[in-house]
């Protein structure tokens, strides 16, 4: 697979691949970088909001 | 600093004043009655450093991500989805939105942190609307996508509740 990299597109087989997830109430996140020696060429990250906190609480007046 | 979830503020009122359209336009929207305008909604990316809150009224650069591959003022919204609502009791109910499509930010390097996405109306002197904090991010000659939660009653982008 051709990968965008800060080197150019580059075949990931020359790459080391690391991935990440974090998961909690808020979110779910997945992170993919690519490693060339010991420098970072790529990296994406994909957020899924999970739970909006409510915004507003809403009233009306009476008489 | 730092960056707060919350609806902005200023919202709550413009809403009232019909100054954001956030569905397809309607006859009864402010603009032209004959060619009623739809209202552009926009996501910008701030750093993480940055105090984009409740407080913050419209858009600006002051705090946003810089770097290759992307634009200032972020991402043109996709929303084919009209706000809509339903009634929880015969005293309460919820208005919600969500946006119908993610906001993706293709092959950008941000390498300083970021933590938030505002989302605001481009049309409408970048009037903000909300804001939206993740876990602090860098990307790297990549792309940057933020999900959508599900559109309903508990979980959508935006929510007016009253109880």
């Amino acid at each position: 697979m051709i990968v965008t990299t800060t080197k150019g597109e580059m075949d990931d087989s020359l790459l080391e691949k690391r991935e990440g997830t974090v998961d909690n109430e808020n979110e779910l996140t997945t992170w993919v970088e690519y490693w060339l020696d010991s420098e970072l060429v790529h990296r994406s990250v994909h957020v899924t909001l999970k739970k909006v906190p409510t915004f507003a609480g809403g009233d009306t007046a009476s008489f | 600093m730092a960056n707060t979830q919350s609806m902005a503020t200023s919202f709550l009122g413009e809403l009232m004043l019909a100054q954001h359209q956030l569905g397809a336009s309607t006859i009864v929207s402010r603009g032209s009655l004959t060619s009623p305008t739809v209202d552009t909604l926009k996501a910008a990316l701030f750093l993480a450093s940055a105090t984009i809150n409740a407080a913050t009224t419209a858009y600006s650069t002051t705090g946003e991500v810089t770097g290759t591959g992307y634009t200032a003022g972020g991402v043109t919204i996709t929303n084919a989805t009209a706000p809509t609502s339903t009634n929880s009791s015969a005293t309460a109910g919820v208005g919600y939105w969500t946006p119908s499509a993610s906001f993706v930010y293709t092959t950008v390097t941000l390498s300083t942190a970021f933590d938030c996405v505002l989302v605001y109306n481009s049309t409408q002197s970048n009037k903000a609307i909300s804001v939206h904090t993740f876990g602090s991010q860098t990307i790297t000659a990549g792309t940057f996508t933020l999900t959508m939660p599900s559109n309903t009653t508990t979980t959508a982008l935006l929510r007016l509740a009253t109880t």
